[in-house]
């Protein structure tokens, strides 16, 4: 498929010098954005760069603190996005958000249906329904539960749903993240008819190959911030890439002298480690010694091989061996058997137990390895939370202190003592400097290439360019759920990664 | 077959399955006097659960029922007794009462964010305590009307009686049947069940609807109450002890999923039935304890439990593609 070239008509929803404030933060400042008729217009940004809060203002869910939305030239403030629906822009999420328990034409019609005397005219509104999804290719029956159908179809009726109910702007968040090849096509020529119908299209997605590939135009966010809006034919994928990440490539040299590659034997090995749909099956060693980076874009299948490697989700291929023995990881009670640790990316949610001090965060996966016949008692907690706080510089009043008081550094390093605590071989760290004042990003650094140090094999995944390239020995690039690249020596670049990542995408879909 | 029919057609075969096994003991079960009795002495408990089914589809619980049936029989014999009003018009009076109960419970609900379970449940105490505060014995009532009504009935074919509070919970049914499936605000009802946040977007007025489920709840179980104190001739604060659960096992035996979303008025109707017939059941046999209706309810509803979550787990979406060529 190659770019739309189309010139697209007026302009139909604008945003102007859009700001907004939730509490210290500034989540958007100063953003202009337009939608014009009969164009797809692509939103990209990574994580906290203010898509989500652009698109609620847009659709009525939040209010702008600054600046206005005018919908064909007319400034408009919705009241919530039902009121945004029945002005002419429509939303569709990545989770249908319709009722799987009713029909398809319910599903449509849902308080709109025609009534005769107070009562539906069911027959009507499923000849209507047939009618509408023929637009979009569809014939299905329209009476069967909409929850009997796949995902796509769901997705289509609710893109019918949100054009029939509102017809000017429809906001399409990313609507392909669990739709399988085959199917993101089918919703591709959906946008396409959409468009040649005159609708404005806003995009949002993480894939790249699919913004090019449906794209006319498309707006880079970052901090909160408009990076710029390019017309897709006029850039390359690194251009936008480097849009988002907001690198200057003109630094390119590796700033220390870490990477001369592997030296001590192999500690773990995958060998074709993968499971359908979430990561394409991958190979790799790391070394006793060293540390590998995984670099990619938010949802390019970083977190979800972490998991696998763990345990957390069951692979269905590939094997795992430890220190060249053949191992079985099927659960992560096995992985930290096996020597493994795992610092979650969302701390709070999967990391610390708030409520606990800081002393029992640091033992309990100490305590669960030794199992429940051989408590230690508080004199061995008390060495054990007091070596590992000393070692790695834990800020805290006291150890009985409930961990959730701790800044989000400390936090970070308690979960880190508490799986060196079980004398790891291996350690997992996602994205260990979210979240994470700038100050405290360093030392996360200085504790990683300790540790390196120290023997352990690290595998370090991370947003941030510039921390990846300080500590990597080598460097894994994801994209698309795959593993697309390995770098090392003179290649543990910015520039290079940015390509690494961006590179082919044009060419893909 | 739809899955959500499958519950129901399950129920459907098992009534007519124990109805045929206990003609062939007793044939003379299957007679419209039976069948008249039925109607009769389950009216009260039929007009209640279908007001349950609303509230178990649109996933919530209703714990007051039983309560509010017992406090209307009590307020209804205290104003025709005691302040001497006309039966009609005590029953227009229940009704409004009820009505505005069912919607400070719905309203609870909605606003404060509060379990359905948790508010119902200070609901049954409210309604159970504020009955006996109006009376706490019970009061008989002595009127033209009573007399008049109890008297009057349709004789069926074969020589059975259609009561009047039949009659009432049959149109009662037929009434809500359309509610259900053919009204906006039956598929609004539907839509909470099936998923509040998605019904919200959709642009379902939830608080309204919300509301009004409550509310058509405490205005059946009000009717309810009419019905069983026309049915008694006396109002009294405990009666109708437990009714809600004996409404809450119909509703499920009849094929609605206890979690929302899914579900049949006419279920509830088979499930009311079931009930009966086992009652009923029982009366002929004559040296069985009127216990035995309690451990039968319990299993059939134990049964139901378990199919329901073979059903909805076992087909759970099947991937149907079906895109045109």
């Amino acid at each position: 498929m190659q770019t739309a070239t189309t010139d697209a008509g007026a302009p139909v929803l604008q945003a102007r010098g859009i700001g907004k404030v939730f509490g210290q933060h500034r989540a958007l400042d100063g953003v202009d954005f337009e939608a014009r008729a009969g164009e797809v217009h692509a939103l990209l940004g990574e994580n906290g760069a203010g898509k989500s809060t652009l698109i609620k203002i847009l659709t009525g869910a939040y209010q702008p603190d600054e600046g206005e939305v005018l919908l064909n030239g007319a400034p408009v403030a919705f009241r919530d996005p039902l009121q945004a629906q029945a002005q002419g822009i429509g939303t569709v999420y990545q989770e249908v958000n319709l009722l799987p328990n009713r029909s398809v034409a319910e599903n449509l019609f849902l308080g709109h249906q025609p009534t005769r005397f107070g009562l539906i005219r069911k027959s009507v509104i499923e000849a209507r329904a047939r009618e509408v999804l023929a637009t979009y290719g569809l014939e299905i029956d329209v009476r069967a539960e909409l929850g009997s159908y796949s995902v796509a179809i769901q997705q289509i009726v609710a893109i019918a749903r949100a054009v029939e109910l509102s017809g000017k702007v429809l906001v399409l968040d990313e609507p392909t993240a669990s739709l399988d090849r085959n199917e993101v096509q089918r919703m591709f020529d959906v946008v396409e008819r959409l468009k040649k119908r005159g609708l404005a299209i806003i995009f949002i997605t993480h894939f790249l190959d699919q913004v090019f590939a449906l794209s006319d135009r498309v707006t880079i966010l970052r901090n909160g911030r408009k990076v710029g809006t390019e017309r897709l034919q006029d850039v390359t994928a690194t251009d936008v890439v480097r849009m988002m990440l907001g690198k200057d490539l003109a630094f390119e040299h590796h700033p220390t002298g870490i990477n001369e590659g592997p030296t001590g034997p192999v500690r773990v090995e995958f060998n074709g480690l993968g499971k359908a749909g979430r990561v394409a099956p991958f190979s790799l060693k790391l070394h006793e010694g060293e540390v590998v980076g995984v670099a990619g874009l938010l949802g390019s299948g970083r977190t979800e091989m972490a998991r696998l490697m763990f345990g957390v989700d069951l692979p269905d291929s590939g094997q795992v061996s430890v220190d060249g023995k053949p191992t079985t990881i099927r659960n992560p009670a096995q992985a930290v058997a096996a020597g493994f640790g795992f610092c979650p990316e969302d701390r709070k949610l999967d990391g610390i137990f708030g409520d606990l001090s800081v002393r029992e965060n640091i033992i309990i996966a100490l305590q669960a390895k030794l199992g429940w016949f051989r408590a230690l008692n508080r004199d061995e907690q008390d060495e054990i939370a007091g070596q590992y706080a000393e070692a790695l510089d834990i800020r805290a009043a006291n150890h009985d202190m409930p961990v959730k008081l701790l800044s989000g550094g400390n936090q970070q390093k308690v979960i880190l003592a508490r799986w060196l605590a079980i004398d790891p071989s291996f350690l997992i760290l996602d994205e260990p400097t979210r979240g994470i004042d700038v100050g405290a990003h360093a030392e996360i650094v200085r504790t990683i290439n300790r540790l390196r140090e120290d023997g352990l094999a690290l595998l370090v995944i991370s947003s941030e360019l510039d921390e990846v390239v300080a500590y990597s020995n080598r460097i894994v690039v994801m994209r698309d759920r795959e593993l697309v690249a390995e770098l090392s020596g003179e290649d543990i670049a910015p520039a290079v990664i940015v390509k690494a990542i961006a590179e082919n995408n044009t060419g893909a879909a | 077959m739809n899955r959500s029919l499958r519950p129901l057609a399950a129920t459907a075969t098992i009534f007519l399955l124990a109805y045929a096994a206990a003609t062939f003991q007793y044939p003379g079960m299957l007679s419209t006097r039976v069948l008249g009795n039925f109607l009769t002495d389950n009216a009260f408990l039929g007009i209640a659960a279908v007001g349950m089914t609303f509230v178990i589809i649109s996933g919530g619980i209703d714990l007051s029922v039983g309560a509010v049936i017992g406090f209307t029989t009590v307020l209804i014999a205290v104003l025709v007794m005691w302040a001497g009003l006309h039966p009609l018009v005590a029953f227009a009076v229940a009704l409004g009462v009820s009505a505005a109960f069912g919607a400070a419970m719905g309203a609870a609900i909605h606003y404060l964010k509060v379990p359905s379970f948790i508010v119902t449940l200070a609901g049954m105490f409210l309604a159970r305590g504020g009955a006996s505060v109006l009376s706490p014995d019970s009061i008989g009532i002595k009127h033209e009307f009573y007399t008049a009504v109890s008297k009057s009935y349709l004789l069926m074919p074969g020589g059975g009686r259609l009561s009047v509070v039949g009659l009432i919970m049959v149109a009662v049914f037929l009434a809500a049947i359309l509610l259900a499936h053919r009204t906006r605000f039956g598929s609004y009802v539907y839509a909470l069940g099936g998923n509040e946040t998605s019904a919200a977007l959709m642009g379902v007025p939830v608080a309204r609807t919300t509301i009004q489920i409550y509310m058509l709840s405490s205005v059946l179980a009000g009717l309810a109450g009419i019905v069983f104190s026309l049915y008694t001739s006396a109002g009294y604060s405990l009666s109708a002890l437990g009714v809600e659960l004996d409404a809450i096992a119909a509703v499920v035996i009849g094929g609605t999923l206890l979690t929302g979303g899914y579900g049949f008025v006419a279920g509830t109707f088979i499930g009311v039935m079931l009930q009966g017939l086992v009652q009923t059941y029982i009366v002929f046999d004559g040296s069985l304890s009127s216990w035995w209706t309690k451990i039968v309810i319990g299993a059939l509803l134990f049964m139901f439990i378990v199919l329901q979550r073979l059903i909805f787990t076992a087909s759970a979406p099947n991937r149907k593609v079906l895109w045109k060529a």
